[in-house]
């Protein structure tokens, strides 16, 4: 199953200026993303993992242009989205769409549905009549299960799942190619979790879309991912094909990270020998050489030094850690 | 709320199975069968604007009784020749200082002028002074605080510093400066009260911006593609909404007494012209041998400011459609 | 010899608002026994932290306890005075809450804050307090005990704080721990610590737990007796292995298919359809029916009972009752 490349990152960067200290005199810097190498193909689900300040949010960002790196460039079929004008930056946008985490604080308040589903319609003049607009916005909320007698309400009358329907129905109207999930699923209900997760499949398998999923769930991530980046003080620490890597994670962050998951049934316990423990470092701050070395059991001195780089260890199984590299 | 009584525990309408037997159960109690939610019990019911607007006095008496007070002072004013029993001019030495009688209800000042019609003329400048330059001061404040907020950078310093100045005279000041530059009267109030009052707006709504910015839908729109400007018309400037109503009924009664003030100190509305604040000055020295002639501008000021800031705060409440949901 | 801690019993708790009355908590029984780890699950607005709030008479305005009682070792909490409940919280029952950083005070040392709470219940000098905070501060492994004494909570990591919160609730060693959401604010690997933790504390001190949570995960890995609370009423208790191997209630059923696990692969998630019930608005018969798949007749007219189907395991769904099944046939 060899598909086209639908996005690449090349040393994707961002660092964000922080001020602390009276008058902000200790100028400090955030390391946000560094160096991040992705392809992402088309047709497929990427899911990104990784505890907070890991920079998973900030690379979705990044992917699509919400926010400027401050080094590295992103390749969206081939086209290079920094050395795009603001005009075709702005039709470009037709491509990649987003679905936020909260969707209470992603519809604006003042908006009823239908107009909030048709702004992206609106915005890039893709029909001639608002009536056809409505109609594209009825056929939209149908097929994300929402009904269309309720287009003319407003986002604080719905429910924290029809609310996401409506962010999903937004994200589809243009049909883009690329979706970024960021944590679509993680502020609604189990029992509306498994909803919105299913949609999700179905309208990819439909519409043949590309997802970026990005998740602190791992299993939500291993149920919808085809394959799984997993990221630590926003690095890239191991990235493959999802089955591989919960079957047989390489890097210690990762096998800490999956033993860490609470499993849903009580014939799993676990006990405090497989338990990772120390906190998640600053990215103010980040350790030298490999940042997870501080809480890794295996680090040595070299780790301390030399920071590791993505090695493949496999075909499609690359991981950025000092036991795998001879 | 305190001093209602207290609310008895209320039934929840359930129909428990009885414990004993099966004879309740009916004959073909056990077939399957699909229940579906029904649509109303989904979400709250939806509301026309004119039934939003109408649900503000629907449960606040006060508020409604505020309502008719505003009205009742507008159509009286407006139509003064209609409602004033005589000419706010006349004068009828006779009747000097009287007291109220069936033929003068309030009475006459020393030049015998009936006071209830001199009121009635009266208040057309008082809400004149009120509506207009407040309506001008908050419209310019609101175009510069937005454009602050959302440009930054040097337009926000420039907007911001300007601001500082304006706030830095107090309006009572500035008005006598202005009178004695350009004489007292309407022109000299609205040209003062505009110019300071708009810095006040100014500042609010470019702090409610810089907030709302930040928003996440503010965020989910650009990832739209949708244009900075349309950015602010859509989803800023509409959610500063509930905050420049309550500004608007701060300040329309603010510039009432305001204005007040300045006739008292004889640089408002100029005789034979006269309004509330005017009315009072010139009576005040009656105070002891005709109290009705200065107590009933003062009391007719009175009420129009409560009126207008019970009114705004119900207005807030009733536009922010977060607070519905409680 | 009777080993109960707390017993609730009928425990209604109503919140009055301007809309209706909605009964966050409907006639909930529970039983939590000595050194026993109690799960009470659910989604929002099942009634779950309402229930904990409740117990600590830490309900706000508009809601009361309007039915019920609840037993602590015997004793009558809702007939308590607010000083006497003063006294009860922090010293027999204490709670820990979802988010750390709005439990603790931002402008005094968390040192400052746990010899507080160790002065409160123990008549103890200055000195004794600052001893007795920093050895628990050893207990619930926050590194360089005498250092972070004088730490302000957000000098301190989510994690960190939620140990301070556990060792301040464990200071004058409880009868009774509620445990609302511990974990829900922090990452897995940091979950995974806090867990062990409370586990830890609660096998040393012979504490009661109620666990609070939505994570049927934290559930399995921490709790030995499971409630399930729906709408406001329990839907299913019994002992954790058998709540996970033989989910009977339809809605524990779909809740524990409908999550997506780490160690298996799935095509599609088991859903359960619908939305979150609104309280003010519940069906006639059996508050899930509108949802459940298994729904029959009966269940749109009257509502089922808790039914004992053995082992203490007992369902509220008609379906677990042979009396009725067997009417039909």
């Amino acid at each position: 199953m060899e598909s086209k490349v639908l996005v690449e990152t090349k040393d994707l960067t961002k660092e964000f200026p922080t001020k602390s200290g009276s008058f902000g005199k200790n100028r400090a810097t955030v390391h946000a993303v560094t160096d991040v190498n992705l392809q992402i193909f088309q047709g497929e689900t990427l899911g990104v993992v990784g505890e907070s300040g890991c920079g998973k949010s900030t690379l979705g960002r990044l992917i699509i242009r919400l926010l400027d790196p401050t080094r590295g460039q992103v390749f969206f079929e081939g086209k290079d989205l920094g050395k795009m004008s603001v005009e075709e930056l702005r039709s470009q946008r037709k491509q990649m769409q987003m679905v936020f985490q909260d969707p209470y604080a992603s519809l604006n308040p003042r908006l009823r549905v239908r107009d909030l589903i048709a702004e992206p319609l609106i915005t890039h003049k893709v029909n001639k009549t608002a009536k056809e607009d409505t109609d594209r916005v009825e056929d939209l909320m149908r097929k994300c299960g929402i009904r269309p007698e309720f287009m003319y309400r407003y986002p604080h009358q719905f429910s924290g799942g029809q609310r996401q329907r409506v962010s999903i129905a937004r994200a589809l109207a243009l049909n883009p190619k690329l979706i970024i999930c960021d944590e679509p699923v993680s502020a609604l209900d189990v029992s509306i979790q498994s909803q919105i997760l299913n949609l999700l499949g179905d309208l990819q398998q439909e519409l043949g879309l590309t997802y970026v999923f990005i998740s602190h769930d791992l299993s939500v991530v291993r149920y919808l991912s085809d394959r799984v980046c997993v990221m630590f003080l926003g690095k890239v620490c191991e990235l493959g094909v999802t089955r591989d890597i919960y079957a047989n994670p390489l890097h210690p962050y990762t096998k800490f990270l999956l033993e860490a998951v609470p499993i849903p049934d009580p014939k799993y316990r676990k006990d405090q020998k497989d338990m990772l423990t120390g906190e998640i470092p600053s990215p103010v701050n980040p350790p030298s050489g490999c940042h997870f070395r501080t809480r890794c059991p295996y680090a040595t001195e070299r780790c301390a030094k030399e920071v590791p780089q993505l090695h493949e260890v496999e075909p499609g199984r690359t991981v950025a850690c000092h036991l795998f590299d001879k | 709320m305190f001093g209602k009584k207290k609310l008895a525990a209320a039934a929840v309408t359930t129909n428990p199975a009885p414990a004993e037997g099966t004879a309740w159960i009916p004959a073909d109690g056990l077939e399957p069968i699909h229940v579906e939610e029904s649509a109303e019990a989904e979400i709250a019911p939806n509301q026309t604007l004119w039934e939003q607007f109408w649900s503000i006095f629907k449960h606040n008496k006060v508020a409604l009784i505020s309502l008719i007070v505003i009205i009742l002072y507008i159509v009286v004013c407006v139509g003064a020749p209609l409602f004033a029993p005589y000419d706010p001019l006349a004068q009828d030495l006779s009747q000097g200082l009287a007291k109220p009688s069936p033929e003068h209800l309030l009475g006459c000042d020393k030049l015998g002028r009936d006071v209830l019609s001199r009121m009635i003329y009266g208040g057309r400048i008082s809400l004149m002074i009120g509506l207009f330059p407040t309506l001008v001061s908050m419209t310019l404040g609101t175009i510069l605080g937005i454009t602050a907020g959302f440009v930054g950078g040097k337009v926000d310093m420039i907007i911001m510093r300007l601001a500082d100045i304006c706030m830095a005279f107090p309006s009572l000041l500035l008005a006598m400066v202005v009178s004695y530059t350009i004489g007292p009267g309407f022109l000299t109030i609205f040209l003062a009260l505009s110019f300071v009052n708009w810095a006040g707006t100014a500042r609010v709504v470019r702090s409610e911006v810089l907030s709302l910015r930040e928003k996440e839908y503010v965020e989910a729109a650009t990832s739209i593609g949708v244009k900075r400007w349309k950015i602010m018309l859509r989803h800023i400037l509409p959610n500063c909404l509930p905050t420049l109503i309550v500004m608007l009924t701060n300040n329309i009664p603010g510039n009432i007494l305001t204005e007040s003030s300045l006739s008292f100190l004889g640089i408002g509305a100029q005789p034979p012209m006269t309004s509330w604040g005017l009315m009072v000055y010139q009576t005040k020295s009656y105070l002891d041998r005709n109290p009705t002639i200065t107590l009933a501008p003062g009391i007719a000021i009175l009420i129009l400011v409560v009126a207008f800031n019970f009114l705004g705060d119900a207005v807030r409440d009733k536009l922010d459609p977060r607070l519905q949901e409680q | 010899m009777d080993d109960t801690i707390l017993k609730i019993r009928g425990l209604k708790t109503q919140f009055f608002t301007s809309k209706g009355v909605v009964p966050a908590v409907d006639g909930v029984d529970i039983t939590v026994r000595a050194g026993e780890a109690v799960g009470l699950v659910g989604e929002s607005g099942c009634g779950k932290s309402m229930t904990a709030m409740s117990v600590m008479q830490l309900l706000q305005h508009p809601g009361r306890v309007v039915d019920g009682e609840i037993l602590l070792k015997g004793e009558n909490l809702l007939k308590k005075t607010p000083r006497q409940m003063c006294d009860i919280r922090g010293n027999e029952i204490s709670m820990i809450f979802q988010e750390p950083m709005t439990s603790l005070n931002p402008v005094y040392t968390i040192g400052k804050q746990v010899m507080e709470a160790v002065r409160q219940h123990q008549d103890v000098s200055k000195e004794e307090a600052k001893k007795i905070a920093i050895d628990i501060f050893k207990r619930i492994g926050i590194p360089e005990p005498e250092k972070r004494f004088y730490s302000y909570p957000h000098q301190l990591s989510g994690g960190l704080r939620q140990r301070v919160m556990i060792g301040m609730a464990m200071v004058c060693n409880p009868a009774l721990m509620i445990c609302d959401e511990p974990t829900t604010a922090l990452d897995v690997t940091i979950e995974a610590q806090i867990l062990y933790l409370i586990k830890e504390m609660q096998k040393e001190k012979g504490t009661a737990v109620i666990m609070i949570t939505h994570n049927l995960g934290v559930v399995a890995e921490s709790c030995d007796y499971v409630y399930v609370m729906y709408a406001g009423k329990i839907m299913e208790e019994a002992s954790v292995y058998e709540i996970f191997e033989h989910p009977t209630h339809p809605y524990t059923y779909g809740l524990l298919n409908s999550i997506p696990k780490t160690t298996e692969v799935k095509d599609h998630l088991f859903t359960i359809r619908g939305l979150v019930p609104n309280l003010l608005s519940l069906p006639k018969g059996c508050r899930f029916c509108t949802r459940c798949d298994k729904a029959m007749k009966i269940c749109t007219e009257y509502e089922p009972d808790l039914y004992d189907i053995g082992d203490g395991h007992k369902v509220r769904c008609f379906l677990a009752n042979k009396e009725v099944m067997a009417s039909g046939k």
